[in-house]
């Protein structure tokens, strides 16, 4: 016997070291780089600053308590609200459009392509095609001058209004997704039966389909809610001064302000809160349901 | 209720709208668009349905799914539609139900004209094929839907939801809140048919709904929905393939094909008098013999081929001398017996024992008489292990049938 058939006679034989064989190379992969930095910027949070970046090996928590002061709690505040608006945006323009896809028929393959042709170009070329769009002198503005509409030109860029816009803009396809995922499997049979049973329109959405596609409405909005709150490219090159989010202040953190347990301190925070956020639906999901 | 229905086989549509128009005033005030909680069953003389002309085609498709199709069904009827896979039938159903409507003519129901209606402005209650129950609704909630649009107390949904579960025997206690998921095809099938049932509508549509069981539970299915039927009153407008379910539940039976109607009639009339080769074929099995009609002799009218000659009654107005016919017989009604013992009077075609198919209750001999099919001889199985004799392969044997057993058939 060669030691190839050996070697699977001997897998077929044990199932459990089948799986771990098969796990080995994500789990390594998420330990090297997931579990190790997150562990290190925690243990970082808890550190001395060190004067030109870096830390001291001191355990302390000031930067927690550098945290507490409202200026900064006021940008979490703020990151929270516009990832949370950006999330409502995104469901509500990605619900529809992904009942429309798939109820689409032949088209149903286009649309879909459509939906995900943005990610063919990298995201920061897409924000600073946004850019030229709100500009002053853009295209937005000259349409509205020329159509009388203004007589000076709006500033839309760098404020809030553009940060969100560039938010949900950026991350809309991943809301559309999922919801699509779970409509298409819909059973149009189900449809029907709450139709006969007496259902108009609006009840058969908020009885029926709404329901069943909760599973990707929750993943949508998890996928798009989660990155808005770590953003840091979007408000930066989007938003004013007073726009300021949490990611872009780990970001200076790391950077210019050269504090790095403070940088860590925030990241953790972020990390702690969207965490509990996804473990508390979780949990209020399987009461439900039990 | 028999007698009525096959007395109206025939409903004009000029007739039955004639009668609308002049119908009793109570038509006039009786509105379907905000169902009542309650159906109340009007005494009126209206059919429970009637298709006038009523024709459909799926856009991109040649043929009509559904052409000149004109039928009513009584108060209180299990009315069958029946057919092959693509005759016609689910579409009939869906133009009832008000998922699609008709190109052209229009349905009634309970005398009133509901063809530009939505589902949910229709008195009807459905049973799906695969029952579409609610999946993230447990059966409680299931059951109640219908009830909870009509925005009816709680505590008469509550009422009515136990009842209704208790009426297609499945323990409310027991089974109340458990989700789809966790029941069984048969429990699956009840929890559909009691939120149909609570509704408490007039009319009740079943789209195959026994398709999915295995034979016993079919079987029972068959007996308790019929019992349903006769207990509550509620009219049963039933779609299947299985000609011996549509035999064994139904009042009448609307045989389809090609999208037309090809016959109406109690189930004993299809069977025994079909009026096309199409229904002779598809109700239960047959035999066919094409020949051409010769003279008449006595009471009796000669049909030929080159093979045969034999004698058939002549009660159809197409029995002409030269006119091509089909005769179809009955497997169950053929004897068969020794070449030389042939009964007095009856037609015979001598032949061949080609083939002995135990069936059990029956035993099929397969007859080659020379004819272009082989004929089918059903025969009670009176113990093929002890009779000495049971028919083999390659015995001679003769066909032979009574002239009125046989049903002649335009060619």
């Amino acid at each position: 016997m060669s030691a190839r058939r050996r070697l699977l006679r001997w897998f077929a034989a044990r199932a459990p070291a089948r799986a771990w064989a098969l796990l080995t190379p994500t789990l390594l992969f998420l330990l090297v780089l997931y579990f190790v930095p997150v562990g290190l910027m925690g243990v970082y949070s808890v550190l001395e600053r060190g004067t030109y970046g870096g830390v001291v090996w001191r355990v302390t928590g000031a930067a927690y308590a550098q945290f507490l002061d409202p200026l900064y709690l006021r940008i979490l505040g703020r990151s929270i609200a516009m990832a949370a608006a950006s999330t409502v945006i995104s469901l509500l323009i990605g619900f529809p459009l992904a009942w429309a896809i798939a109820r689409s028929g032949r088209w149903r393959r286009l649309l879909l392509f459509l939906v995900v042709l943005p990610f063919w170009t990298s995201f920061l070329v897409r924000t600073s095609a946004l850019l030229f769009l709100l500009r002053e002198d853009g295209p937005i503005n000259a349409a509205l001058l020329a159509l009388g509409l203004i007589e000076a030109p709006l500033a839309l860029l760098y404020t809030p209004g553009a940060v969100l816009l560039g938010l949900t803009y950026g991350y809309l396809p991943f809301a559309v997704l999922p919801i699509y995922a779970s409509l298409e499997k819909l059973d149009p049979a189900l449809l029907e039966a709450a139709e006969i049973l007496g259902a108009r329109p609006w009840a058969r959405l908020r009885r029926v389909v709404v329901p069943l596609a909760m599973p990707g409405v929750v993943a949508g909005a998890l996928l798009v809610f989660i990155p808005a709150l770590g953003a840091f490219l979007t408000p930066d090159l989007m938003g004013g001064a007073k726009d300021l989010m949490i990611g872009n202040l780990v970001h200076n953190q790391f950077t210019s302000a050269r504090n790095w347990p403070f940088g860590s301190a925030a990241s953790t925070i972020l990390t702690g809160l969207t965490l509990a956020g996804v473990l508390l639906y979780l949990r209020q999901r399987e009461a439900r349901d039990a | 209720m028999n007698g009525t229905a096959s007395a109206n086989e025939d409903t004009r549509c000029a007739v039955s709208s004639a009668r609308h128009i002049h119908a009793n005033p109570l038509h006039a005030v009786v509105h379907h668009r905000s169902l009542p909680g309650r159906h109340v069953h009007r005494m009126t003389d209206a059919p429970v349905v009637e298709f006038c002309g009523v024709e459909k085609r799926y856009a991109g498709s040649a043929v009509a799914a559904v052409a000149e199709v004109s039928f009513a069904v009584q108060r209180g009827e299990f009315f069958s539609l029946l057919g092959p896979s693509g005759c016609g039938k689910t579409t009939m159903l869906r133009l009832l139900a008000g998922f699609e409507t008709p190109d052209r003519g229009s349905i009634r129901i309970l005398g009133e004209d509901v063809t530009a209606r939505r589902p949910y402005e229709r008195p009807l209650a459905m049973v799906f094929q695969q029952y579409a129950l609610f999946p993230h609704l447990d059966v409680r909630r299931n059951v109640a839907f219908g009830l909870e649009q009509r925005r009816l107390p709680a505590a008469e949904i509550d009422a009515r939801v136990a009842k209704a579960l208790e009426l297609v025997r499945l323990d409310p206690a027991q089974f109340g809140t458990r989700k789809p998921a966790q029941l069984s095809g048969g429990q699956r099938q009840r929890v559909a048919l009691a939120r149909a049932l609570v509704l408490e509508p007039p009319m009740l549509l079943l789209d195959e709904p026994l398709g999915a069981l295995d034979l016993q539970l079919r079987k029972a299915m068959q007996t308790e929905l019929k019992a349903l039927n006769r207990q509550l009153g509620i009219t049963f407008v039933y779609v299947t393939h299985d000609q011996e379910e549509a035999l064994a539940m139904s009042d009448r039976i609307a045989v389809m094909n090609g999208g037309r109607l090809v016959q109406l009639g109690a189930p004993a009339e299809i069977y025994e008098s079909p009026r096309t080769a199409f229904v002779a074929a598809f109700i239960g099995e047959t035999n066919l013999l094409d020949g051409t009609v010769g003279e008449l002799r006595g009471a009796l009218r000669e049909v030929h081929d080159a093979q045969y000659r034999i004698w058939c009654v002549p009660d159809r107005p197409f029995l002409r001398e030269g006119a091509g016919v089909r005769v179809a017989v009955r497997p169950e009604w053929l004897d068969l017996c020794r070449p030389d013992a042939v009964p007095p009077g009856e037609n015979a075609l001598h032949g061949t024992v080609r083939d002995v198919i135990y069936l059990g209750e029956t035993l099929h001999v397969v007859v080659d008489v020379g004819a272009a099919e082989p004929m089918r001889v059903a025969l009670r199985n009176e113990g093929v292990l002890q009779n000495p004799f049971a028919w083999r392969i390659g015995d001679a044997a003769a066909v032979a049938w009574r002239p009125e057993d046989a049903e002649v058939l335009e060619g």
